[in-house]
């Protein structure tokens, strides 16, 4: 029988308000083994954990109990305490009060009752805990970041100016993303392009950047500091050593149908293309789907005209691995499907828009060259009208998002008030549900779209659009005014919601990084670990995490850059103690532990055994890497004959917690 | 092939055309339409209170009563009273068991029979291109669809189409060799039984489904509900409005003076 | 007249209403009414029951369920405005609509759907 110190916290009056702090401290010190019980304001303080270092040395403990918060919280904290005092830091157990007891719980009755059995548990628990010591595994300084937008640009950037080498796997032929498709930016109005290309030539300049485009992960292995990744190289069918970007393949090409996805299909280009002039890497790519050549073998063009003889028609996709500590998710968004929002008549007619698309109609080297056009006709339009919040904020309409996308009411402002300043005889109408401006110089830009620029804020919403003999009636309320508004139109711009790009999802697999069920990745903590993934290793930048403008962006792309650093710069990462052991006497060598493990952590080994009447006996079983366990207990519980272990969380641990529960 | 089928009030009088042209027609499909016997109005409207039982008993005994497992539909109000109601009885289970204590019938009903309206046949069993096979009238005409509400909303309950860009009857108007008019207004009120009351308001909405289609170049309109006909018609604007069976008979070579039926 | 009752009996849950106006926007019938459909909504959450009862507004309602089907929350305000019509004609002798008014407003076109349907929705 050890000799077992417990602590309740009061935590304030988190848990001191529902939880009979000083009953539970009394009780429990009742429980066999306990030779001392305290209860104290904040434990976490640094007079509590002076309690606890006190304690240890005082009663000579061998083991703790501290009834808290989550783990999650603190657990390092106390183990932290334990090994300032010489105690072994797995010796220390927490009974979490807080989030599992006096936060759900109303009767104080009740919840001091739940938070003795809880408190009962841990020390059952901690009675048959061991010493463990963390081994130690070393860091490949290199990163990964996985999307090649300005999120990842800058994310790049920041981790080679600290000096690590960092890769870009973009799966599009040019990093930029969707800000090289944007015309001017809000609060400033200064051109996305301009700011932007600057940033994407650094990247490609940069000698600690290795920028791979039109590729893509393939399969991740391994765990934080030593992830392989497997990537896909996409056959370009152009050999980027020899391709100088000159874009007179571009030119010739006689497949000139290809609608042309930079621009959103609002135009075309040739099979053979370069996104944009600016794209990094310059290098021509052919479209598969399209290339005649590739499809029947007839043509030929492009590899006649190239005067470097980069076109190679035989290219084939190819598989690369490589090695990395640190991976950053920067996979960003794209703006819903309206498939099903037939009613704004966007499949009808082309001067419906999504806001994207009218990023595009108004770029100088867009599909109009920067002059507003309608896409039906050419003409110049009078009347605009944008409605804001299109699949946002919907619930249970099988359509929409519940989220809102946070950067519509910003960009909407924008077009506004640019149309209104390029074309002063346009009509500008902005349809809103709220008007959402929670950012530095953003209402005061709302505001100038309306007060210098006159652009006409109707609260309300558009219900249908009918395009009718060349206008587009569009059928709204306005709410303030307590009316119906029938309003003709040349045109419709839809601030159509933003999702994650759909790459994430099997991405997020790979990293087996968790999402939310909008397939945003999920952050460790919310407030206090944004930039981070609950996997350790693994980061997250940009639009991939949550909607977010673009100084959001690059703010967050900075912090996981500094998170990067900081796990680079180790030479050795503290590995946890707590992993898988096999009991080889009870191993029969089934395989089912490995076949479970999502780590790959599990082998097996022929081994000699003493069989009876002086025989040997050879059997196959099981060995874990310990480098490589993550601690995760999926073989503890898939062996068949109970011979796998988790060191801290035996299966004999669990059940003495099971046994003082049910007591 | 015999089906069930549930004609409706409207259909034995104001709308004969409907239901003779698509009894003609099925039949030449291959389909034969077995009316049910002591069938009931539905009532015209979908009760949208969830306490109206008495109300949505005389679509349960339609549905109850349909054999092998299928109830065809045509009028576009039958089909909406009697497919929301049979998924009521699926999903909501305080209506299932008071409506089989109220009836108590031998076996208990709860929604199995499949309602289907008879362009969801020609789409689904006979199939559009084995339908586009057997014209031998192509119609060669622009034709505009009209959905109206009852058919499409809710798409939830109704789940027949994509309730805000419906391809279903485009897609019956292009096997008959109709060239089909994509026009907005196609989904919305014509007005409805408001008619009666204050005919004003119904005739200004089906005006502005007529000027829609017309605009859009449509020279007729195809309509499945004979409330939508009577307030297309009443509106004027001398776009014929046609039962979407009386096209499937002229298609086949069914009409009797070939043109007009 | 409280709002419990309507609540009940459509299950529509007005506080889900943002006030978007979508439902107001779409309504074919919006002209005729003196209470558009959000007003519909924030009246019934607000308790304004008898108001509405009152309204010509109820008996102009389509019943097209494009507010329904184009509500970004799941409103359904065509629900709420069929459960006051129902409150009011459930009530002896409030019917909107009497058989014997029926001959004046016949045409010799007019279906049997529309005075069935209108039976149904104007009187009990």
């Amino acid at each position: 029988m050890g000799r077992i110190g417990v602590f309740v916290c009061w935590c304030g009056s988190n848990i001191a308000a529902t939880v009979d702090v000083k009953a539970v401290a009394e009780t429990l010190g009742r429980e066999p083994g306990v030779v001392y019980a305290a209860d104290y304001q904040y434990m976490c303080s640094e007079a509590g954990q002076n309690l606890l270092v006190q304690a240890i040395g005082q009663y000579k403990l061998t083991g703790v109990v501290i009834c808290s918060c989550s783990p999650r919280m603190h657990e390092a904290t106390f183990r932290k305490a334990a090994a300032r005092a010489g105690l072994n830091p797995y010796l220390v157990e927490i009974a979490n009060i807080r989030e599992q007891c006096s936060w759900i719980h109303k009767d104080r009755q009740v919840a001091t009752e739940k938070a003795i059995i809880l408190g009962r548990a841990a020390i059952a628990k901690v009675q048959l805990n061991a010493p463990l010591t963390a081994g130690q595994s070393p860091v490949t300084k290199r990163a990964l970041v996985i999307g090649g937008g300005i999120a990842g640009i800058q994310t790049a950037l920041d981790i080679a100016e600290a000096g690590f080498p960092v890769d870009i796997v973009e799966k599009e032929p040019t990093i930029g993303g969707k800000m090289a498709q944007i015309d001017k930016t809000f609060p400033t109005l200064d051109c996305a392009a301009c700011i932007l290309t600057p940033k994407m030539v650094d990247a490609a300049q940069n000698e600690n950047i290795d920028i791979l485009a039109y590729a893509q992960v393939e399969k991740v292995e391994g765990f934080v500091g030593n992830f392989t990744v497997t990537i896909r190289h996409k056959a370009r069918y152009v050999d980027p050593a020899k391709c100088t970007g000159c874009g007179l393949c571009t030119e010739k090409c006689p497949q000139k149908r290809v609608p042309n996805a930079f621009n959103l299909g609002l135009d075309n280009r040739r099979a053979i293309y370069i996104p944009f002039a600016q794209a990094v890497p310059k290098i021509a790519t052919i479209d598969p789907a399209y290339c005649t050549k590739l499809n029947t073998g007839k043509c030929g063009v492009c590899a006649k005209v190239c005067t470097a003889g980069a076109i190679d028609y035989q290219q084939t996709d190819r598989l690369e691995q490589r090695q990395y500590g640190a991976i950053v998710a920067a996979t960003g968004f794209q703006p819903i499907s309206l498939e099903k929002f037939g009613e704004y008549a966007y499949q009808q007619s082309p001067d419906v828009v999504t806001s994207l698309e009218f990023e595009r109609l108004m770029n100088a080297a867009g599909p109009t060259g920067g002059t507003l056009l309608r896409p039906s006709d050419g003409k110049h339009p009078h009347t605009l009208v944008f409605v804001q919040c299109v699949g946002s904020r919907c619930q249970g309409d099988g359509r929409g998002k519940t989220y809102c996308s946070k950067i519509c009411c910003m960009y909407t402002a924008k077009h506004a008030m640019l149309c209104r300043e390029k074309y002063p005889d346009t009509e500008v109408y902005v349809f809103y549900i709220d008007v959402r401006t929670p950012g530095k110089n953003f209402d005061e830009f709302y505001r100038r779209a309306v007060e210098e620029y006159g652009v006409h804020y109707i609260k309300g919403q558009v219900g249908k659009v009918v395009p009718q003999n060349g206008v587009l009636k569009v059928q709204a309320s306005d709410l303030l005014e307590n009316r119906q508004l029938h309003i003709d139109a040349d045109m419709v711009i839809l601030a159509t919601a933003m999702e994650p790009d759909p790459t994430a999802r099997a991405l997020a697999t790979q990293l087996t990084a968790s999402m939310d069920t909008n397939d945003f990745f999920t952050e460790a903590h919310p407030k206090l670990r944004p930039v981070e993934s609950p996997t350790a290793g693994v980061f997250l930048s940009g639009a991939c995490q949550g909607p977010k403008d673009i100084p959001d962006t690059v703010a967050q792309a900075g912090a996981a850059a500094a998170k990067v650093i900081g796990l680079l710069v180790k030479d050795h990462l503290t590995c946890n103690p707590c992993v898988a052991k096999p009991d080889e006497l009870m191993c029969n060598g089934c395989s089912a532990c490995a076949q479970v493990c999502p780590y790959g952590a599990i082998t097996y080994v022929d081994k000699d055994f003493r069989g009876p009447n002086r025989t040997t006996l050879r059997r196959r079983v099981a060995q874990v890497n310990p480098a490589v366990c993550q601690g995760c207990g999926a073989c503890t519980v898939t062996c068949p004959s109970g011979a796998m272990d988790l060191l801290g969380f035996s299966n004999r641990q669990i059940l003495a917690e099971v046994d003082a529960i049910c007591k | 092939m015999v089906l069930s089928y549930y004609p409706g009030c409207t259909l034995k009088n104001k709308a004969a055309d409907l239901d003779r042209y698509a009894r003609l027609s099925l039949e030449k499909l291959g389909i034969t339409l077995a009316e049910l016997p002591n069938w009931q109005c539905c009532g015209g409207v979908y009760p949208m209170a969830s306490d109206e039982i008495a109300t949505r008993l005389a679509a349960v005994r339609a549905l109850a009563g349909a054999e092998n497992g299928t109830l065809v539909t045509l009028c576009s109000a039958c089909h909406h009273v009697l497919k929301r109601t049979n998924e009521d009885l699926k999903q909501d289970e305080t209506f299932r068991t008071r409506v089989n204590n109220y009836l108590a019938p031998d076996k208990p009903y709860t929604g199995q029979t499949k309602v289907v309206h008879v362009l969801e046949l020609l789409r689904d069993t006979v199939g559009f291109d084995r339908l586009a096979q057997a014209v031998t009238r192509p119609l060669g005409r622009k034709i505009g669809a009209y959905y109206g509400c009852l058919l499409l909303r809710p798409s939830r309950q109704m789940q027949l189409d994509d309730p805000e860009n419906p391809r279903l009857m485009e897609d019956f108007l292009r096997a008959l060799g109709a060239e089909p008019v994509i026009y907005a207004m196609r989904n919305e009120c014509c007005g409805g039984y408001v008619t009666l009351e204050s005919p004003g308001l119904a005739a200004a909405r089906a005006r502005d489904i007529l000027q829609d289609a017309q605009a859009a170049g449509a020279v007729e309109l195809a309509t499945a509900c004979p409330l939508c006909m009577y307030n297309l018609t009443k509106a004027g604007a001398g776009l014929p409005v046609t039962y979407f069976t009386r096209l499937l008979a002229e298609a086949l070579g069914l009409t009797e003076d070939g043109t007009d039926g | 007249m409280d709002n419990r009752e309507i609540t009940r009996i459509t299950g529509v849950n007005p506080r889900k209403c943002m006030r978007c106006g979508k439902c107001s926007a779409v309504c074919p019938a919006y002209d005729e009414m003196e209470y558009h459909p959000h007003q519909f909504v924030a009246m019934i959450e607000g308790g304004a029951v008898e108001e509405l009862a009152n309204s010509r507004g109820i008996w102009r309602c389509l019943s097209c369920m494009a507010c329904m089907e184009r509500c970004p929350r799941q409103v359904e305000p065509a629900r709420l405005v069929e459960a006051v019509r129902l409150k009011v004609i459930r009530q002896a002798g409030k019917n909107h609509l009497l058989p014997d008014q029926i001959p004046g407003l016949l045409d010799p076109d007019m279906p049997q759907q529309a005075l069935v349907s209108a039976l149904r929705k104007y009187g009990k």
